[in-house]
Order: C-alpha cells, then structure tokens, then sequence
C-alpha cells in the first residue's frame, strides 16, 4: 500500500472526523451528551473501565510509575535565603525521568497503548511534538503493536527544532515511523488520513485512557509526601500546556486524601508568538508547557483530536503563573550544579515557579513540583540557547521584564529575578463561559437550565454561586 | 556469515498540501508556503537524490516521495557553550558555599 496523500482533498477527510475518531478510539462520545451544552464527564472518565489500582498494576509492568520523590535541599537553601524568616517551604520533585522513554508521559501512553492492544487495534497513532512521542513509542514496542508519529518539526526553510528533532529520534530508537512536517494545524488532517487509512488505535492526549494514565502520578505525590514529611504537600505545581497533567495530577491527589492541596499550573510566557506562524516557529525556546498551548486549552480545551476533551484543566487549577524562557534555562542550570541533576529544560518550568512560590510559603510546608523529564542532545539549554542564537534571538543577563519571546531571553542575574506572574483565571473563566454560551447560541444566563450552570459550576471550578455572578456579568 | 545489504536509509519528502489547498485562517506567512512531510524508511537498491521512490518505514508501511537525504544524520547536538549559564552555575554554587560558612 502506499501513501498519495496529496491526492485527499482536505474538506473532505475534515467532514469525515467524526466517524474516524469514533472508529479509532472506540468511544462513543455521543452517548455522555447531555443536551445542547452539558456534557457527563465522570461517566466519560469512568468509560475505559479501569480501577486505580489496575492502572498501577498495567503501569507496573511496562516501566512506568513509582519515580523517585526526591527533596531539593540545596534549592530550598537558597530559596530561604531569599525568603523573609520562617518562610521558604521545603521543595520536593518527583523524577518523572526515570519512567521507561524518559518523561511522565509514559504515564499517559502507557493504558493507550494496553489497550489498544486488548482491543485488537493493528497499532497506535500519536500526533505529538512532545515527549508523548517517545513514550508511544516506547509502550508500543513493548507490547508488540506498531507505532506512528506524527511531529510538526520544520519552518518552510527545512530548519527543525532541535528539541523535536530529538524527540523524533527517539521515536525511531524505539521503532516508530515518524511524520515530520512543516508547520501548521493540518497536522490533524494527516492525523485523520492516516488513521483511516492504518485502522490505528488513536492514542489521543486527550483520551480517558491518557488522563487515567496520570492519576497515578497524582496518588504517588501525595502519598509519598505524607509518608515522607508526616503531612499532605501544600501544594503541588504542575507544567500546563494541553490540560492533562494538570487533570490527572488534581485527580490523583483526591485519590490519595488530599483535598486540600493546591493545584498550581505554570507555563512558560511565549505570548506574543504565533503558534501557527512559520517564522515564528523556530523563534521560541520551549516546545511545549507553555502559553501557546495552555492559553487556547483553558478557554476551550474541546479544540482537539477527539469530540470531548477529558483534560479539563479549569475543573481543577487553584492557581495559574507564567514563567519566562530566562527563568526556567536559569532553574535548569541551578538543578544540575546544586542538585546534581541535569534534567529538561520543558519540565523544569514548573521548578522555575515553585522557586518563587516556596519562597511564599511557610518553611514546614512542603511544595512538590511533579515532573522532571531526560535531557539530551537537542534539548539541553545549550542546544536551545545556541539554536536562539542562531534564529536572531539575544541572549543576556538581566531581570524578567527583559524577556520578550522571540526576540530576548534574559537569564536571572540573580535568584532575586525568579518571578513568576500570577494568571487572573477570573478572565479566563469569563472567557471559557463566553465562548461556552456562544457555541450553542445562548445569549444569556436566562436561558439556562438549573443542570446547565452547575454543569458550568464544574466546568470553571466554581460554586453555583461565584458562576452565576460570571455569568451575569458576561455581554 | 555475511551478507551484502542491497537497502538504504533514507529520508523522503513530499507535499501534502499546496498552499492553495490548506486551511484557511493561517498566519499570511504558513498560508504562502506548501505543507510539507518528511518520513525515513529503507530503499531498494541505489537511491539518488531527487529521485522519487517508495521506501518501507520501520513499522513496513510503504510512502512514497522525493529522496532528501541518504544515511540522514541525526544532526542535533549539546550546542555551543553559554557563558551565561556558566556563571549563573558558579555564582549560586559560590552563594550557598557563604550561606553554608554562616550556619
């Protein structure tokens, strides 16, 4: 069989989406559709039919899961120093590295790929630029199923990032064709042709598989810190991008009795670039984790390659910060020459805030930053700084205000300049129910049912109450 | 026993989509220039550069498209040193030596 992709016209694979995702991922979402808006998310989450205690058992025998939870007492030092008396809460990371592929993604890849094999699909497809890739990759060797991926890489000049690169690399270490287009969303137009075209399971970010996947990262955090320090983590930071790290993580910590531990996203600052520019593509240092992605997720995270996105990462985010390219190449150097970790960089975006965040917290709180990811050849910060540099970017010391994406990343001259910048999630809220209500035509809180505004309570993490008050104030 | 290998690895490219059939709503700069693929398999026989061929993947599909590269090297690297972080490094690592001193 060979591929003549050219010869598909793009209207029409688009208008066949439905059907195709429905075919390779074996839900039918329609069946969790409530009425015009509401849709049955815990019926949808419960829909693969998995226990928590299977999902650890699954993860047990294909490498993934219980990664060390390590204390950075060397960062916390400095941070305290920093930190008025009494203040500076201890920093923990779980060292999601040591998964099989190298990432915590292997979580999330890890019940996709058993079960498309328990479903008899011939092989799993990932459209990912991450480190998913690799982790497909990786659990489809293991389970003997056949592997594509699909990677946006290159600008029109054939230049790729180098990050992308190397993760490309490592899905073909594990066995996997690779795609490497140029930039653009008609990603998901290859996605579906060639999901049509192979009957591959679609192991989907955005699956119930995927997010169940991360749930044990969650229950391993807080349970781990409890057995640790005595007491639940004040709070666990989480790098944001599409929304599952943050749902599975928040899930998870419910599971291990901690309701009350904060759940704080952050990503890097890109705003201002163009996700789907081809010259701005090879001008950011960080292909994920960052407000590219975050942003457009939180306001609508249904914009994916399934009909209903079980990452909902405004169900479960207390807080929001960004942090800038500078900040996060400092903490990764930090990490390494007083920690002795060489790690990330994209998974030490959330380190970058929590340096900041412990130093606001009280010294026997207990702070964990819930990833690292392996580092290598094209993602180490000096692959991407020397690759800024190429691409026109400067690269200096000085403080945050410095950094503009795409134009200069400012290394901290000091710890002083780890910042982080808190995200109004009551704008974002309002935008999210904004874009909810126009979908389906409503023109204003009147027209809602009872079920309607708890569902979107939900939705914005809200009581009835405090949406309502959104609700009333939307245009 | 040895045996001759009588296959490539290469990597091929092709157009998916000119620019007059992609998405609309794209940034003027990706809506000028055609969507483009890249995928590595193996070649029966000599490949030449430029030529068109059908090469097998690791995963023994078949995808046809023009010949970029043959034996394509993993090109990325650790990249050059940055001064910056060096000193960054050494500057926190000499803070806490004084922060330890003072315990």
């Amino acid at each position: 069989m060979t591929t003549l992709v050219a010869n598909r016209a793009y209207d029409g694979v688009m208008r066949r989406q439905g059907e195709i995702l429905r075919t390779a991922v074996g839900i039918d979402y329609d069946r969790f559709r409530q009425g015009r808006l509401v849709f049955d998310y815990e019926g949808l989450m419960a829909a693969p039919g998995y226990t928590l205690e299977q999902i650890v058992d699954i993860q047990a025998q294909c490498k993934v899961g219980k990664t060390p939870m390590l204390e950075l007492r060397n960062l916390t030092r400095l941070a305290r120093h920093f930190a008025a008396p009494g203040m500076g809460a201890r920093i923990f990371v779980k060292d999601e590295a040591a998964n099989a592929s190298g990432s915590f993604k292997a979580r999330r890849a890890s019940l996709s790929v058993w079960h498309s094999k328990r479903s008899g699909y011939p092989g799993v497809i990932a459209a990912t630029s991450g480190n998913y890739g690799a982790a497909v990759a990786a659990m489809a060797a293991m389970h003997g199923q056949r592997c594509l991926v699909l990677q946006e890489v290159y600008d029109s000049r054939g230049l790729g990032q180098p990050e992308i690169i190397e993760k490309g690399r490592a899905c073909e270490a594990y066995g996997a064709e690779v795609w490497q287009t140029t930039v653009g969303p008609e990603l998901f137009y290859i996605h579906l042709l060639l999901l049509e075209e192979t009957g591959y399971f679609n192991a989907s970010l955005y699956t119930p598989f995927s997010v169940a996947g991360i749930q044990t990262l969650g229950y391993e955090v807080g349970a781990e810190i409890k057995a640790l320090t005595g007491r639940a983590p004040a709070a666990v930071v989480v790098t944001h991008a599409g929304g599952g790290n943050v749902t599975g993580t928040a899930l998870g910590l419910r599971a291990a009795g901690c309701p009350d531990t904060q759940v704080i996203g952050a990503s890097v600052d890109l705003r201002g670039l163009n996700m789907a520019s081809d010259r701005d593509f090879n001008r950011k240092s960080f292909t994920t984790g960052h407000t590219g992605f975050a942003m457009p997720f939180l306001k609508y995270p249904d914009r994916t390659d399934v009909p209903y996105n079980a990452a909902r990462p405004l169900r479960f985010l207390d807080r929001y910060v960004t942090v800038n390219q500078g900040a996060v190449f400092y903490l990764t150097q930090l990490l390494a020459e007083l920690e002795g970790l060489e790690r990330g960089p994209a998974g030490n975006t959330s380190l970058a805030a929590a340096f900041k965040l412990a130093q606001e917290m009280p010294a026997e709180e207990v702070l964990v930053v819930q990833e690292t990811e392996y580092t290598g050849a094209g993602k180490h910060p000096t692959a991407q700084l020397t690759f800024a540099r190429e691409n026109g970017v400067r690269v200096v010391r000085g403080p945050a205000f410095m950094n503009v994406p795409g134009e200069v990343i400012a290394i901290p001259e000091n710890a002083l300049d780890v910042v982080y910048e808190e995200v109004d999630l009551g704008r974002i809220r309002t935008s999210y129910l904004g874009g909810q209500l126009a979908r389906v035509g409503v023109e204003g809180l009147h027209q809602l049912t009872e079920d309607e505004v708890e569902y979107l309570a939900a939705e914005t993490h809200l009581s009835v109450e405090n949406c309502l008050r959104l609700l009333s104030g939307l245009k | 026993m040895t045996s001759e290998i009588s296959r490539r690895w290469v990597e091929v490219g092709f157009v998916v989509l000119e620019p007059s059939e992609r998405t609309a709503h794209l940034p003027e700069d990706t809506q000028g220039v055609p969507y483009y693929a890249r995928v590595k398999g193996f070649a029966e026989g000599e490949p030449e550069v430029g030529q068109t061929i059908t090469v097998e993947t690791l995963i023994g599909r078949r995808v046809e498209g023009e010949v970029l590269r043959i034996d394509p090297e993993y090109g990325h690297s650790f990249g050059r040193p940055v001064e910056e972080l060096i000193d960054a490094g050494r500057e926190a690592r000499a803070l806490l030596r004084t922060l330890e001193e003072e315990r």
